[in-house]
């Protein structure tokens, strides 16, 4: 969809040229968000304003929607691809009607079907067309212009966006609520979005793929879980962080992570059944399902160690399930808090589809070079 | 009373509130003019009715009075944009601030000498008197209109750009708008001082208020001489009015800080 084949660009200053971006070639596939991730004045968004033409490449070829860009008139080819700056830019001189609707003014459409357009997307990002259609910019919250600004880049709903750092000016708790609420329009709308960032977090969660940039070279081009595994040189590893292991937890699916071949207790079994049955799984504890395969609680080594009678009467009712949906951040988060080493994973029906360990998760998150 | 004057009449009561409201934000101007009435008026007593006399002279160089304002200040409106346009053009970029300093130096000269000199070269009528109005007019308009423009936040350019706009648009849908609050600032201050200085036209022969003014201190006539004072500083008072009301009513609320709801 959007192809970068040896792409440089040299900018002449008055004390000299400066290669901002070197000989840099990458490939995003439709449909997917990758996030262009470095320092500051790492060349991630010259490489971004060089595909809309914004800049201009010194060398190098690039390829959008199969069509080699130097080739197609500039004008032309901004009005195709959605533009999201970190300011925002929503022109304060003309309504939030008139500004969603920029691109399609700019392109002729039939104003009645733009119009209609901007209040389907003002009802995406949850916010009432009666109500904002004919406000100004300036009398809205930073948090709704944002929304406006990614709404209006969608407007003429190209195939490919660019986001210059969209989410940079917000406050971290409308941060994480504008970039979930992007990735549910995302899951619907598939477009291909270049997005830069400087946030690892943001890239983390937003990106199918990371590209990493130094000096204006491409340092490594990956998924976020390939990336924070295995970091191909020393630079990506510490711009990465010590803490690359945790980040991995919000990529990661309790699906993939839980044991779903561990044994179940049931209610019914005698408290003797379970010392056999944990001693030869080798858990600290184990998660009790009644008769429709739903969590009852969880019975710990301690309990089963001797003594009588039936496991329901020795089960602790815990209210602690983890949906195999959720990320591991989320899982783990919830082991801590209610003190669990073993959690039950429900499917959406509640049904009991694994167990999740920190055994399991730490085997998970240990690094190829550390893995024995 | 015909009809027609009632019905001005109404309009002039109906207007008094709205007109009342505004010259006390204007206290500023609007209390010397009432100091110099009264004082006039203590001077002597029946002076209204004195510079009454002239009420037919006053009518027909009023009328001559604005004719010179409108020229002269369309003029300087219709040149004073574009040039303003373009000296904020990245291609004047180097040069554009010695063009507005040399712009600035030239309205130090005395309105006085800038009508002298362009009789000198114009001879005596209206077209000198116009175009010296208009010189004198033209700053405050150029200057408005190219620090509106180069006051507009980079991003929104960069913005416009990168959604496909051209140039053109750019200028027409992003950049005017946007400095049009400034821009009309810039020719209510021009209009007023265009307003106050077109008496001096009638020094070079193209008549006007200053017609009774200068005859006025030239016959020591008090009357006379408010004949056309008080006139020349009504229209300048009517003028600042009429563009502010423009200014408010034509600059879209999102960018108008006349208009800022709460």
């Amino acid at each position: 969809m959007i192809r970068l084949d040896r792409v440089t660009k040299v900018f002449d200053t008055p004390s000299g040229p400066i290669t901002a971006v070197d000989d840099v070639s990458l490939e995003i596939e439709r449909g997917q968000i990758c996030v262009l991730l470095g320092p500051s004045g790492c060349g991630k968004t010259t490489t971004m304003k060089m595909i809309n033409r914004l800049v201009q490449p010194t060398s190098g070829e690039i390829w959008v929607d199969g069509r080699d860009t130097s080739k197609v008139d500039p004008v032309e080819l901004r009005r195709s691809i959605g533009y999201v700056i970190q300011q925002i830019g929503l022109f304060p001189n003309k309504t939030i009607g008139d500004n969603i609707c920029v691109v399609p003014d700019l392109l002729g459409w039939d104003r009645r079907k733009s119009r209609q357009r901007a209040a389907e997307l003002l009802e995406m990002v949850a916010m009432d067309p009666a109500v904002f259609m004919n406000r100004y910019p300036n009398e809205l919250s930073g948090g709704q212009q944002q929304r406006v600004g990614v709404i209006r880049a969608l407007a003429a709903d190209p195939p490919v966006m660019l986001m210059d750092e969209p989410f940079g000016a917000i406050d971290p708790i409308n941060r994480e609520a504008i970039q979930d609420e992007f990735l549910r329009m995302q899951a619907a709308l598939k477009k291909t979005i270049i997005f830069v960032s400087h946030d690892l977090d943001e890239a983390v969660k937003m990106a199918d793929r990371i590209a990493i940039f130094r000096a204006g070279r491409l340092e490594q081009f990956a998924t976020p879980d390939r990336l924070l595994a295995n970091p191909s040189s020393p630079f990506v590893e510490s711009f990465l962080g010590t803490d690359r292991a945790l980040k991995r937890l919000r990529i990661l699916r309790v699906r993939d992570v839980m044991q779903t071949d561990a044994v179940l207790l049931s209610v019914e079994d005698s408290l003797a059944q379970g010392r056999e049955l944990m001693a030869a799984s080798g858990l600290p504890a184990m998660v009790v399902v009644d008769a429709q395969g739903r969590p009852r609680g969880i019975v710990s080594e301690s309990a089963v160690a001797n003594g009588g009678g039936s496991v329901r009467e020795h089960c602790v009712a815990v209210n602690a399930a983890v949906a195999i949906e959720d990320d591991l951040r989320a899982a783990v988060s919830t082991m801590f808090a209610h003190n669990l080493s073993v959690v039950p994973c429900v499917d959406g029906d509640g049904t009991v589809r694994g167990v999740l360990t920190f055994q399991a998760i730490s085997r998970h998150l240990a690094i190829p070079e550390a893995r024995t | 009373m015909t009809s027609g004057a009632q019905q001005a009449s109404r309009a002039v009561v109906g207007g008094a509130p709205l007109l009342a409201v505004w010259l006390w934000k204007r206290r500023g101007v609007a209390i010397p003019l009432a100091v110099i009435a009264i004082a006039a008026w203590l001077l002597s007593p029946r002076i209204f009715e004195e510079i009454l006399i002239y009420q037919e002279d006053i009518i027909y160089l009023t009328r001559q009075h604005l004719e010179l304002v409108a020229w002269a200040g369309g003029l300087a409106i219709l040149t004073g944009i574009p040039a303003g346009v373009v000296l904020s053009r990245a291609v004047f970029r180097r040069v554009s601030e010695l063009i507005l300093q040399t712009f600035n130096l030239g309205a130090t000269i005395p309105t006085l000498a800038v009508m002298a000199l362009s009789m000198v070269v114009l001879g005596i009528g209206t077209v000198p008197a116009v175009f010296g109005l208009w010189l004198a007019t033209l700053l405050p308009i150029v200057r408005n209109t190219y620090t509106g423009l180069k006051g507009i936040p980079a991003h929104l350019l960069e913005a416009a750009r990168g959604m496909g706009m051209t140039p053109g648009q750019i200028l027409w849908r992003v950049e005017l708008p946007n400095a049009l609050f400034a821009i009309i600032a810039g020719i209510r201050t021009a209009l007023t001082i265009c307003v106050g200085s077109a008496p001096l036209a009638f020094l070079i022969g193209a008549g006007g208020l200053g017609e009774l003014i200068f005859t006025g201190i030239a016959l020591n006539d008090l009357p006379m001489m408010l004949a056309g004072a008080i006139p020349t500083a009504l229209l300048a008072v009517a003028t600042d009015f009429f563009v502010s009301k423009l200014q408010f009513y034509l600059v879209p609320r999102g960018i108008n800080p006349l208009r800022q709801a709460g």
